[in-house]
């Protein structure tokens, strides 16, 4: 039998471990060219060190809503105006809903997909309304994609979007604090903060929160230029967004989006500690529900019947 | 520093500290041909994982089919199993220390150097769920804003990184200990050991009750979920174990006694009946009740409305997990190692199932909303789940690659020594 000489062997193996451990590092490097790529065009070393947005000062925060702006013109072609309008005191907002005058015509979430930014290829909006069997108030029997002309006889329909609960189970879940409940109850969103565990939205009862699967797309034309830095700004890929009562309205005085859109006037908006609001009449003189009370997550949305 | 240095001299760590990483680091590269083909097998499908997840970060989690509706799926079902797989080690543990057997001693580290690895996947498997994986630094307790007590999410992290880090010391001192040629001292171990036994119960515990603690999902709302994820953790976790044993003492040529190999198999003849029994206990409760809250129930085992993806997978993990039981229960099934090794691999693969896909995907069937959207992977998601469970074998391999020959006295400071002269 023929046999090598020890050092040969040796030197043999040992290029073949090094032929093996390059290609290895070559393969490797080929592997995660697409996060290169992406880290490069869709990050900044700006956004990866961004602070908490409780954490940021003053000047941070402007600073940030300058890089967002301009990277909106970039990305997106479209000159914004994103703003951080605070809560204001001695509010704390409620949203209350007429089952018996609603429709079921889904202008709300039409009006909320336009307001919000929303990614227009999924047609993503807060809103899902239930059309309902009459004599049953158990969601089992809700269907959200009917397709026909509404409304149908034996049906009523029940909007659902997100509750703002005085104790959200979604903001409990959240693992790094990106969502909280803000003083005037509505519960927001750091987009920039997230990490896109998707936790809060297995921990939501009302399905209110949904997950940007992709960067969303929105024709220039079509883009809301009046943001909010915790609503409806255009969000990142990979986080979780959710309904805001429209703060970047609301806050300012006006209604939501959705309340303005529905033709029946079934939505009723204001501030729950003003006695004399709509709301507070509402609540007041309806008897009204909320959805899934049991689970104690107090909700903020409340549904009535008007006959 | 006053050791008695009998077999090495008064060398100080410094020196034999890093000699014995070096050796480690050779070691875990040498081997017979079949360890090569093994593991540029298992480096192929890591690359083919990291690749497919590199494209999920650029173009978005769209290439995974989770949607809104069922926003947790094949990534989430791995790591809940693997959190099983990891905690399932310390049936070893618990006969190799707390009850003296010693021939379970001998091998216990094969527990131990498991639990590490499944640990890896665990967390190799929320890293590829994550939606922002960039921001992960926003996790670090300090550095970010760690939500703890309240967010169980946190409880996860530390329970999984500090089971980790203890099983990574335990072994890792041992080990050194064996290669400086030295008697480990007690308490620089023992007191880790304890502790890593309570710590194991606790990692499934916490990633239940992650689950449990949930009201919106009433598949999971259960109080049953811990005693049912420990319960099947022990089936897993000790059939993996004993197919790993087999195949290193057959491939290692390692000598591995019976005795351990009955112990376990004995651990597992009742931990797979009370798997067993709490299913049958949850779904009595769930079918007799009826209602609208065992819709998810329904949907796992008969269908709704027409929907049925999961319906054969549940009924194949029942079928496995009955024969499997039946198998065990043969007096001397330990004898018959094929009959043996099958048992295992049924127990094996229909834990997987039950804990996975099985657990994770009815919950969010129908949604919170009673919407019926299914759920089936998508090739992405195979790919990066395959590329994750590559990553775990390998650190397994590597692992025993450099743990056997130490253990078996093959390699040691004075051998590398007399090698290095």
């Amino acid at each position: 039998m023929l046999q090598l000489p020890i050092l040969g062997q040796v030197d043999r193996r040992t290029a073949l471990k090094a032929a093996g451990a390059m290609l290895g590092a070559a393969a490797f490097a080929k592997a995660v060219a697409p996060i290169v790529e992406w880290a490069s065009q869709e990050t900044s070393a700006d956004e990866f060190l961004q602070k908490h947005f409780k954490q940021l000062s003053g000047d941070e925060l402007a600073q940030v809503i300058r890089r967002l702006e301009a990277e909106t013109q970039e990305e997106y072609g479209a000159e914004v105006t994103i703003s951080d309008v605070r809560p204001q005191p001695g509010v704390k907002f409620g949203y209350a809903l007429n089952l018996s005058i609603c429709i079921g015509c889904r202008k709300c979430a039409e009006a909320c997909h336009q307001e919000n930014n929303h990614d227009r290829a999924s047609g993503n909006s807060y809103i899902r309304v239930l059309e309902m069997d009459q004599g049953s108030l158990d969601l089992e029997s809700g269907t959200a994609d009917y397709d026909h002309p509404v409304p149908q006889p034996d049906k009523f329909y029940m909007p659902v979007q997100c509750q703002q609960c005085d104790r959200p189970p979604c903001v409990n879940v959240c693992p790094v604090e990106a969502t909280w409940k803000e003083d005037d109850g509505l519960v927001v969103v750091d987009y920039n903060w997230c990490i896109g565990c998707r936790y809060c939205e297995a921990a939501c009862p009302y399905h209110a929160r949904r997950f940007n699967w992709t960067k969303p797309e929105v024709p220039t034309a079509e883009i809301n230029p009046n943001q909010g830095y915790l609503s409806n700004r255009i969000r990142p890929q990979g986080v979780v967004e959710k309904c805001t009562f429209c703060l970047h309205r609301t806050r300012a005085g006006r209604l939501p989006a959705c309340l303005e859109a529905c033709p029946t006037g079934a939505r009723v908006f204001g501030n729950l500690l003003d006695p004399n609001s709509e709301i507070s009449y509402v609540l007041r003189t309806k008897r009204v529900f909320v959805l899934k009370e049991e689970l104690g997550t107090r909700p903020q949305f409340f549904y009535f019947f008007d006959t | 520093m006053n050791q008695t240095h009998a077999a090495t001299g008064s060398t100080s760590h410094a020196v034999t500290y890093p000699r014995f990483l070096w050796r480690a680091i050779k070691l875990s590269t040498e081997g017979p041909w079949f360890f090569y083909a093994w593991m540029t097998l298992l480096t192929a499908l890591f690359l083919v994982g990291v690749h497919a997840w590199a494209v999920q970060v650029r173009d978005g989690m769209a290439v995974t089919n989770m949607t809104d509706h069922v926003s947790w799926g094949l990534y989430i079902a791995n790591f809940t199993f693997m959190v099983g797989l990891a905690a399932g080690g310390v049936m070893m543990v618990i006969p190799a220390y707390l009850y003296h057997d010693d021939e379970m001693h001998e091998v216990v580290i094969l527990g131990e150097l498991l639990a590490i690895a499944a640990i890896v996947m665990c967390l190799g498997f929320v890293t590829v769920d994550l939606g922002r994986p960039d921001r992960f630094w926003h996790l670090i307790p300090g550095l970010g804003r760690f939500n703890w007590p309240i967010s169980m999410l946190t409880w996860d992290v530390i329970v999984l990184n500090g089971y980790l880090l203890l099983n990574l010391h335990i072994t890792g001192y041992l080990l050194y200990k064996r290669f400086r040629g030295e008697m480990p001292d007690k308490k620089w171990y023992l007191p880790f050991v304890y502790l890593s036994i309570a710590w194991a119960i606790s990692i499934h515990t916490v990633t239940a009750f992650l689950y449990c603690g949930l009201g919106g999902r009433p598949f999971w709302n259960t109080a049953l979920l811990a005693p049912r994820f420990l319960a099947s953790a022990f089936v897993s976790g000790p059939a993996f174990i004993i197919v790993a044993m087999l195949v290193v003492r057959r491939v290692g040529g390692i000598p591995i006694g019976e005795a351990p190999i009955r112990t376990l198999t004995g651990i597992m003849r009742v931990t797979i009946l009370i798997s067993l029994l709490m299913v049958v206990s949850e779904v009595f409760t769930e079918f007799y009740t009826g209602g609208s809250h065992i819709a998810s129930a329904r949907y796992l085992y008969f269908g709704l409305h027409g929907h049925n993806a999961l319906v054969p997978w549940v009924w194949s993990s029942v079928a496995m997990m009955t024969v499997a039981a039946i198998l065990l229960l043969k007096p001397k099934v330990y004898d018959h190692k094929p009959l043996l090794v099958v048992a295992c691999s049924l127990a094996f693969v229909g834990v997987w199932i039950e804990k996975g896909m099985g657990l994770i995907i009815p919950a969010f069937v129908p949604s919170t909303l009673h919407e019926v959207v299914e759920y089936l992977p998508s090739l992405s998601e195979w790919k990066i789940t395959v590329g994750v469970w590559a990553l775990g074998l390998m650190v397994f391999t590597l692992a025993l690659r450099v743990a056997i020959p130490i253990l078996t006295n093959q390699e040691s400071l004075v051998l590398t020594r007399g090698r290095r002269a």
